[in-house]
């Protein structure tokens, strides 16, 4: 299958890059690991006038701990996170995102930047960034401007990015010495997206309550989902086995999915709250060690 | 019409340049502009992983990437495999082990299987079944690729020593 014919820019610089996407507007995509987009675009689902190819753009590729963030460049590949010492020892939930993703081949293109900046509810990263509420740098003409991820997805492949914005950065708390994250994922086969993902991040205070506690569900709904409700029912208790029911069991009525090829609505809902529950009891043992 | 634009890549060592629209993809490039048609074209749609090729010694799935990406780099080929007309320690492998069937789905296969053995000689059976998890197989059922992978770590291994 061969795309519809497109102008390839290959900026060198960051600013380069915004003023070509300043300059081509919606017409044009941004090339990161192209792997959503190119498919999209073979598919003609996607027949963009521009490609602007960020991948010669030095510097946005990182991972780095950094002003009390961690914090994570655009186009760092899910290689790059699968390999991480500093994610696998202090972000092992972005471990179990990146290692779930796709497979070998497409993590060394694919980057954490795009599957953000994709606005896919499919996408895992989506989940886990929302567990872990970050922020989104994202760079215009007018610099620099931060979105929080709860309010970065808007619809069902859309985000909050204007079009002449780039997502540069993103940036992840690391308040609290007691956390611990986990992401879990039920796919039919290795490689496909997610039938349903339930990701959980909890930080406990010295006395071993909740004092904090993220949630968030992969491809249950038109755009990544935050359980709120659940979130809440966790937060400033002791973890008990009953209050890790009782929250996998409002996430379950968070979630909003839709009867599909990979199963109806009702095992997906099942889903989420056992995947909840299982979250909740391993990022609860990570926060404990 | 989109202007055109001169690349250059380097396949199994040698270079190739020519002039590219755009949208060519690499694999496209690899079978029809440098004539190297071990590489496959399976599902076409970034599934199935015939089309694995090495970039900058990391695979990736020549469907799914246009030949401008790879501009500069450096891309290793089924053909690249075997040195002066002797085979591969993994073709061996594949050979001896009866790693393949149709063979469609080999060049791929191998080209994945070079890439974790160079990352990590002396992969256990789960680590190749990740590894490879990415390329398709619908003869095999993947025991013996599974066993031609470690054929190839044990040779590779003697290899160093010896």
């Amino acid at each position: 299958m061969i795309p519809a014919s497109f102008e390839y820019l290959r900026p060198g610089s960051l600013n380069e890059a915004i003023a070509m996407l300043s300059e081509h507007g919606d017409e044009a995509k941004i090339l990161s690991g192209g792997q959503s987009l190119i498919p999209m675009m073979k598919f003609r689902l996607s027949r963009p006038a521009c490609l602007i190819d960020i991948n010669r753009i030095p510097n946005l590729d990182y991972i780095k701990e950094e002003d009390g963030y961690l914090k994570i460049g655009g186009l760092t590949r899910e290689t790059a996170l699968e390999h991480s010492d500093l994610i696998r020892s202090r972000f092992p939930i972005l471990h179990d995102t990146s290692f779930v993703i796709a497979d070998v081949q497409v993590r060394n293109l694919a980057t954490v930047g795009g599957n953000l900046a994709h606005g896919d509810p499919a996408n895992d990263h989506p989940a886990t960034m929302l567990a872990l509420d970050a922020e989104i740098v994202a760079t215009g003409p007018q610099g620099e401007r931060i979105i929080p991820i709860k309010d970065f997805f808007v619809a069902i492949f859309t985000t909050a990015l204007r079009p002449e914005e780039i997502l540069t950065e993103i940036r992840i708390p690391m308040n609290g010495s007691r956390r611990g994250g986990a992401y879990l994922k039920v796919e039919r086969k290795v490689g496909d997206y997610a039938t349903a993902g339930v990701a959980v991040q909890v930080t406990l205070n010295d006395r071993g309550d909740v004092q904090r506690a993220g949630i968030g569900l992969t491809n249950v709904g038109p755009t990544p989902i935050k359980a709120t409700g659940a979130e809440g029912a966790l937060a400033g208790k002791q973890l008990t086995d009953e209050g890790i029911a009782e929250a996998a069991r409002r996430a379950s009525e968070e979630a909003q999915p839709s009867s599909d090829l990979r199963g109806p609505a009702e095992y997906k809902t099942a889903l989420v709250q056992e995947l909840t529950r299982r979250a909740l009891y391993r990022a609860w043992e990570r926060a404990k060690k | 019409m989109p202007s055109t634009r001169r690349v250059s890549i380097q396949i199994n060592g040698e270079k190739i340049s020519a002039e590219v629209e755009p949208r060519l993809l690499l694999v496209h490039f690899i079978r029809e502009t440098a004539g190297l048609t071990g590489t496959h074209i399976g599902c076409d749609t970034s599934s199935c992983g015939a089309c694995t090729v090495l970039l900058d010694g990391r695979p990736v799935k020549s469907c799914t990437l246009f030949a401008v990406q790879a501009d500069g780099g450096e891309i290793s080929t089924v053909e690249g495999l075997n040195r002066n007309g002797q085979m591969h320690p993994i073709q061996e492998g594949f050979h001896l082990e009866h790693g393949l069937q149709c063979g469609f789905c080999t060049p791929g296969m191998m080209m994945s299987a070079r890439a974790l053995l160079e990352r990590n000689p002396h992969p256990d059976e789960q680590e190749i079944r990740w590894a490879i998890a990415g390329n398709l197989c619908r003869c095999t059922g993947y025991q013996n690729i599974i066993k031609a992978i470690q054929y190839a770590s044990k040779k590779m291994a003697e290899g160093v020593s010896a």
